[in-house]
């Protein structure tokens, strides 16, 4: 069995060493060294990247992608949880109810996306339609800001929200909302102080699956704030492309992962505590 | 209270459903921009006819397809393995992978990849992008392998043992053929997030593997687009079908 085991694991194993590690390697040894004069990276090793990571000009991009991701995820969270509710309380169809919030989810993020820019643009639908109505003079500027990204990003991972929070409130027992509909609480007090409190495992799970992908969100940012919203994975790109400043780029990327890292452990021990 | 949440529900799916909706009303609009002008199905033919998309969609079949077969086969092997013996390092690996930001696994790739080529003599292309693919989708993989095998019976392999299978007979005949189902909605899946990837796929395309996504994206930089809109309707319904299947193979046990 052993060999057969071994010989089945290796396949596997080498494609995460070498298409998964080794890259994370050369990330890191990029980060600390020197950018190059036409690009690359070149000796000695410094640590310089790194203090720039954290300088007013570029702290603040990586403090907005905390906040774009954390004011995201709390919308998910108040536009997930009575969704999640219904359907977990649904008579029928349970399934079919979660599919369908699971569906768009699977098609591709980047038409979805770009629907959203088609409804949004100056030349999009609803400024046509407003203009053609008389309603506004000039389009509105709904597209290419912080608001039209964190719109994105919350259709982009409301589902990632609600199928944790469907698992807990599934599991929820029916008769504990009777019994407090019966001690005299009114319908949203039930929810409030009996539902919400029991449902925060799957909350936690939620907070962690939304939070992650918008911490390291690129597509959206820079598709839906046109440049103008730069998020942590803009700058990454940008460093890597534009300005070919390796070395600052692969110290951003770290810096990122080390972010992601410390949210996930911190939100998984908070599961492991609720549970 | 139900009621109330009846109609938040409503509004809830409207929100999910009606960008594609609208999108998929106006790749049959006879004008260029966003007012109707009456039906018309010509951007679908344009999207036919169009070279640079064949190209594209030919490319991203091609991409999607090689990676789904060689991570499928790879992430088959090696989650019958960690679910005979858990390796916890290697599952944590996994997840890890599914968790670092798409930019990031990019770039990675991109910076190994030009490091690589200092001692290799060849260049990004399709293949740097069948390799990227192939790292990313392997977790989705063992994950959907190892559910589909908690579901099975450890019993049926014991008893092929007794009988004197040896554990590769074992695997070929009795747990490859449960397995089946698993197998084949972990390759769906593989497929779409293969074929679906612009962030990863963008960093590590060279010259002549321009993927689908690419052109959707450049062409969604430039303005609106009808024929991008025929095109996300056909594409959507396609991985909207693949992905109905892999769901229906996944719960049936």
């Amino acid at each position: 069995m052993k060999h057969l085991r071994a010989a089945f694991l290796a396949p596997g194993v080498a494609v995460m060493a070498i298409l998964f590690f080794a890259p994370l390697l050369i990330v890191l040894a990029y980060s600390l060294l020197t950018r190059g004069a036409y690009g690359g990276v070149v000796p000695p090793w410094t640590g310089e990247s790194y203090a720039r990571v954290f300088d007013p000009l570029y702290g603040e991009i990586l403090y907005r992608s905390v906040w774009i991701a954390g004011v995201s995820t709390a919308l998910c969270l108040a536009l997930g949880f009575p969704l999640a509710l219904y359907i977990a309380r649904a008579a029928r169809h349970k399934g079919l109810l979660l599919n369908l919030v699971m569906l768009p989810f699977w098609t591709s993020f980047l038409i979805r996306t770009y629907a959203w820019m088609f409804l949004l643009r100056d030349t999009g639908l609803i400024n046509s339609m407003l203009l053609s109505l008389h309603v506004i003079r000039e389009p509105l500027p709904l597209l290419f800001n912080t608001g039209a990204v964190i719109l994105g990003l919350v259709y982009g991972y409301l589902p990632f929200m609600v199928l944790p929070l469907y698992a807990t409130l599934e599991k929820l027992d029916p008769y504990l909302l009777d019994a407090a509909a019966d001690l005299g609480a009114a319908p949203f007090v039930t929810v409030w102080r009996v539902v919400v409190p029991l449902a925060k495992p799957g909350m936690v799970a939620g907070c962690l699956l939304v939070f992650i992908p918008c911490l390291g969100a690129y597509l959206t940012p820079d598709l839906m704030g046109g440049g103008k919203t730069v998020m942590a994975g803009n700058l990454v790109q940008n460093q890597f492309t534009t300005a070919r400043d390796w070395p600052f780029g692969a110290a951003v990327s770290l810096v990122l992962m080390v972010l992601v890292l410390v949210v996930t452990r911190a939100l998984m021990r908070r599961t492991e505590e609720l549970l | 209270m139900k009621r109330f949440l009846a109609l938040y529900a409503g509004a809830a799916y409207l929100f999910l459903y009606a960008p594609l909706f609208v999108l998929g009303v106006f790749s049959f609009n006879a004008s260029k921009i966003a007012a109707w002008r009456g039906f018309t199905c010509n951007w679908y033919a344009k999207v036919f006819h169009d070279p640079a998309l064949l190209d594209g969609t030919m490319n991203s079949l091609t991409i999607a397809l090689v990676a789904t077969i060689v991570s499928t086969i790879i992430g088959t092997l090696a989650g019958y393995a960690l679910w005979k013996k858990r390796l916890p390092w290697l599952t944590n690996s996994l997840y890890l992978s599914l968790l670092t930001p798409e930019i990031v696994t990019g770039i990675s790739l991109l910076a190994f990849f030009e490091w690589a080529f200092h001692f290799l003599h060849v260049q990004l292309g399709m293949h740097t992008v069948i390799l990227a693919h192939i790292s990313f989708s392997l977790a989705y993989v063992v994950i959907v392998i190892l559910a589909r095998l908690r579901t099975l019976d450890p019993a049926l392999e014991e008893a092929a043992l007794d009988l004197g299978a040896n554990e590769w007979e074992v695997f070929r005949r009795i747990t490859v053929p449960l397995l089946l189902p698993g197998i084949i909605a972990a390759a769906l899946l593989c497929f779409t997030v293969s074929f679906d990837d612009y962030v990863i796929t963008s960093l590590v395309a060279g010259v002549n593997s321009e993927t689908l996504p690419m052109i959707i994206y450049a062409m969604a930089r430039k303005g609106v687009s009808p024929e991008v809109n025929a095109l996300s309707v056909m594409i959507t319904m396609g991985l909207g079908v693949f992905i109905l299947v892999a769901g229906r193979l996944e719960q049936r046990a």
